[in-house]
Parts: C-alpha cells; structure tokens; sequence
C-alpha cells in the first residue's frame, strides 16, 4: 500500500507555499512514498521511553549582553529585496478584499 | 616561482612569510589556473578576482611594514556558496538568490578575512546543501578532476573540485549528512567535520539547524588542521556555539604525521561490515586499516546497533527542520519575487516564488519535513526520529569507552557518472550511510584519502568523540604519512 497519495502531496504542497504542477505531483507522489516506506523504518526501534534528542549540545538559555550595537546598514538590506518602497519592504496585497 | 598551485597551505604561507613568493603571485597564479582549468571542472559560481587581489595586496604591505603574519596569511580559499560574503553574491546554489549580495559576512569569512587568507570565490553546491553529487546545483554540476564524466561528490563538490584540480590549496565546506566529508573522499581529498558547535553558523545558510557544521576542506590533513584552528571556536553571535578553546587539532595533526599510533584504539563497527559498500571500496579500507596496525593501532570491533537506524532518522530529522527554515524564502526580503502583478496576494506570489525557485530536491525535502511535522504523523515520524537520534549517541558513548576513534569508509561508492542516482532521489541518499551518524551525535569526523578503486579515490573516515576532533587528526596524519596525498590525472 502507498505510504501518501497524490492528493495529499498535493495538500502538502499547498501547506509549503509551493504551487507545484500536475506533472510534478506525478513525478513527487512516487518518490516520496519511496522515500516515506524508507525512513519509517525507524518505527521498528523499541523508544518508547527513551527522550528525544532536539540537539546535541546541551547548552539552554544562552543570553548574550543587553548591549545596543548598530544594525544592518538599511540601503544594503533593501537593495537586496525584490520590491521596497519608503525606506521598507514592500509586500503584495495581503488582505482578501479586492485591491 | 613555478608551481605556487601545487604547494599545500602549510607550504606557500611559508613561502610568503619567507618572501620568496608574494601574496599576490600566489593569489594570481590561482587566478590564473580557475582561468585555466575551471571551464571544465565547474568548481565555481562567483569568481571575486577583485576582492582577492585586495586581500593579497594587503597581506603584502602588512608583511613589508614587518607585521606579524597568521600561519595561513596570503593563502587562497575557496568559500562554499552558502556562507554570506559581504557585497559578493550568494546564492546557496538556488534560483531563489541568484543576484543576491549579502549585507554581512558570516563569521567563518570574517575570520578567515581576519587570518588574511585570500577568498578567491565561491564554490558550486547542492541546492541549500541538500544533495550528494552537485546536480541539484540550480547552475549545474561541478565535473570531478579525476573523470571529468563523474559527479565531485556534494553538496560541497565545488569546493573538493576546486581542491583537487589545484584551483585553490583551501575551501570551506559545510556538513548536514557528509556535505563536507563525501566530496572529499571522492575526489581525493581531505575533508573534516568539526564537532557541531565547534564552527559558527552565523552567516551559513540554514538547512538543518541542528546538524550543519560548517568546516575546513584541504589536500592534506596538517592544511586542513590550519584551517580548522583559524575558524573554529567559540562565537557569540551563535547560541549553540561551544565556549571553549578549538582542541588542539594542528598539533596532533603534526604528531600523527611522525607516523606513530602505539597505545591508539580503533573502533571497526561491526553494523559498517560493508553491506551496501562496493568491494573496491572495502578492500582500499581494509588495506589501510592493516597500515594503521602496523603503525601501533589496535583494532577492536564495536557494536553499534542503532546505525542502521540513523539513515531513515537523519531523513526525516533533516527535512523536517529544512521545512521550517526555508519559510524564509518568502519573496519578500530577498531574491527572487514572481508573479507580483498588483493583484495576486501575497500568499499566491509567494507560492508562485517559491515554486519557481526552488528545484526538486529541495521540494521534496519541504514536502517530506511537513508532512513529518504534521499533527498524527508527528510522534511515528518526527519524534521517533529524535528518540532514534538518542539511540545512536548512546551507541556511540558507549563505544567511545572502548576505543578512542570509530573508523569506516566514507562513502559506500567511488564517484558515480552523472545522471545514474538522480531518477531514484532514495539512491542518492545512500551516499551517506557512513556519514550520518555523526552527524546525528554531533561529534567531529574526518575523511582522508586512502587509495584507489578502479583508478578513483577512496576516503576512509576517522570520528572521534565530541570536542575530541585532534584525535581524528592524529589518525588522519599518520595514515596519510603512509598513503601519501593522492594526485588526479591532468586535466
């Protein structure tokens, strides 16, 4: 049986911003369920106790020194963008109503 | 001066301490050979001839008014393209920056502008690092200098490239799953992970968080020590940066170079028995294991039983946290931006960019790490792997009470001929079976060249425990004093 359907790359791929075509959700529903039947493999191990590990470096709540240092120059940021405007970034229509 | 290209870093930094070359001969005759050769190796995607030749100049006026000059000052290194350099594009082998000139440096350039080495450009890559072979490169593959038809390893086959076809005697490489490692293997080269932490990630292009290791790439293990020590340590701008001293990895490379391993304890793991493995590829490992023996070392089988496991968790590890972080790429404050007509929401142009920007392996991955991360997959998926992850460092906490260092291939197979594992994205995969556990523990490990199958490099891999990184170099060192470095046909 396959481990994901069409659909839900499809769905999945909605959910990640990325407006895939047709025939990339031909070619990607059957390599991913490839890849899912392989990495759940790691289902097999006995874990049901054992912590997760997020990281390996067992360093929690580093703070660095309340000290005020100057940001980015802002024409160099902004130069960088695809789109500014009045010294920001401008963004497309964010609301639903019509522009 | 003939060959300045030819020379190790160790070497043409004595050089131009002595004043018997200049900085800016040095940095010109690489120049020179990019020129040359690079047309058909593909190591680079940003030449900075400029930017170099400024770095040389000073380096030259410092050494004229009797400044004291770094061990590797006037040195050429070639900079993997998913580290910002400030003003000189970055674009992490994607569409989505191309053009992009970073406003800051990360911390690896800064140190390495501070060292006065000589950045010559920015290497080819897997798109964001995720790949083995630089064909999910958005510009291209990079060739491999020994068989111009065969993939240079990736994601940094860029910086190995540059390496072994003498375009620059350093690189930076950086390691997810054996970014830095599998390149160098298999083209002959030296390759090191430091122990997570070790190496700043500020400034490198985020993939997955908790596993990228930006790193030293050179032609031989003292060189890459050099540069490892220039780079590494601690750093404020990055909370999982380590607060303690770079382990004293040039020294031990210099100790292992005398050749001796007596009292040295290496850990054959008896899961690493070479199923999947080409049979080049082990017998090149097990003759260089007997080199080693016969230095001192001893050799002790270990059991290690959750590797196997460490593939399918570093897959869905990975992917989960590049779902996360590659949110980023928004359209909005950098790069690419599509189908921004005035009327599409910002949720369509940003569907739009991304799709557009992104190539497919990189989609896969975001694809794979949301649905890892979803609600009713999270705990078989995401948090198994986790709990997976915990497995394999106490698999290699234990070992590490026997030996001092685990020893294995590098990679399973020589250089493959491009397009053979691109159509099965799981095959691909499998190059780093020897590599991801590392990672998963965090430690250091290094690959180093230990001879040929069927005419192309084989790597063998020294990890040692966390913060332990010169104990690799030791081992490193002593076999290369018995292989000797290993030179590619010419190109």
């Amino acid at each position: 049986m396959a481990a994901i359907s069409r659909e839900e790359v499809a769905h999945l791929a909605r959910l990640s911003r990325l407006a895939v075509t047709e025939a990339e959700l031909d070619t990607f529903a059957g390599q991913l369920d490839v890849i899912l039947q392989a990495v759940a493999r790691v289902g097999e191990v006995t874990a049901g106790d054992i912590p997760p590990t997020s990281h390996s470096v067992p360093l929690t709540n580093v703070l660095r020194d309340d000290v005020a240092e100057p940001c980015l120059p802002r024409e160099e940021v902004l130069a960088g963008a695809p789109d500014a405007a009045e010294d920001r970034f401008r963004v497309p229509r964010i609301l639903d109503e019509e522009a | 001066m003939t060959d300045l290209i030819r020379l190790s870093a160790a070497d043409l930094a004595g050089a131009i301490a002595r004043g018997e070359a200049s900085a800016v001969e040095a940095t010109r005759a690489h120049l020179d050979r990019i020129a040359e050769v690079d047309g058909q190796v593909a190591a680079f995607l940003h030449v900075d001839e400029a930017g170099a030749l400024a770095a040389a100049e000073r380096v030259d006026r410092a050494r004229a008014a009797g400044e004291e000059l770094g061990p590797l000052a006037g040195v050429p290194v070639a900079v993997k393209d998913v580290l910002t350099t400030r003003g000189v594009p970055t674009t992490a082998g994607s569409k989505i920056l191309e053009g992009w000139r970073p406003p800051y440096d990360s911390t690896i350039v800064q140190r390495l502008r501070a060292a006065g080495t000589v950045i010559v450009g920015k290497t080819n890559m897997d798109e964001f690092a995720m790949g083995s072979s630089t064909e999910y490169s958005a510009y291209g593959p990079t060739r491999n200098p020994w068989d111009l038809g065969r993939i240079p390893g990736g994601s940094g086959g860029g910086s190995a490239a540059a390496l072994a076809a003498y375009e620059a005697p350093l690189a930076i490489g950086s390691d997810t799953g054996g970014s830095i490692r599998q390149p160098g293997a298999v083209t002959g080269t030296v390759g090191a992970k430091p122990t997570y932490g070790g190496t700043s990630r500020y400034g490198l292009i985020a993939f997955s968080s908790s596993l990228d290791t930006p790193g030293p790439c050179a032609r031989t293990v003292v060189d890459a020590a050099l540069l490892h020590a220039v780079i590494g340590g601690h750093d404020r701008r990055d909370s999982t940066s380590i607060p303690q001293p770079v382990p004293e990895v040039v020294a031990a490379a210099r100790r292992g170079a005398t050749g001796d391993l007596s009292g040295v304890r290496l850990g054959l793991v008896s899961q690493f028995s070479g199923e999947g493995a080409e049979p080049g590829v082990m017998a090149a490992f097990g003759e260089a294991l007997e080199r080693l023996t016969k230095l001192g070392a001893e050799v002790v089988e270990v059991s290690c039983p959750h590797f196997e496991y460490a593939l399918p968790a570093y897959y869905l590890i990975a992917p989960s946290e590049c779902s996360s972080n590659l949110a980023r790429f928004d359209g909005v404050r950098y790069g690419l931006r599509v189908g921004d007509d005035g009327q599409r929401s910002l949720e369509e142009v940003m569907s739009l960019t991304r799709e557009a920007g992104f190539g497919p392996e990189v989609k896969r991955r975001i694809i794979i790490g949301t649905y890892a991360l979803s609600s009713g997959y999270y705990d078989a998926y995401y948090g198994q792997a986790q709990k997976v992850r915990t497995l394999i460092t106490r698999d290699f906490t234990a070992a590490f009470e026997r030996v001092d260092v685990l020893v294995s291939p590098t990679t399973p197979f020589v250089a493959f001929p491009f397009g053979s594992r691109t159509s099965d994205p799981y095959q691909m995969y499998l190059a780093d079976l020897f590599t991801i556990p590392t990672n998963l523990y965090g430690g250091p490990a290094i690959s180093v060249p230990c001879g040929l199958s069927d005419g192309l490099p084989v790597g063998f891999q020294i990890m040692a425990p966390t913060m332990a990184d010169d104990r690799m170099y030791r081992v490193a060192a002593a076999l290369e004093s018995a292989v000797g470095t290993l030179t590619p046909p010419a190109l």
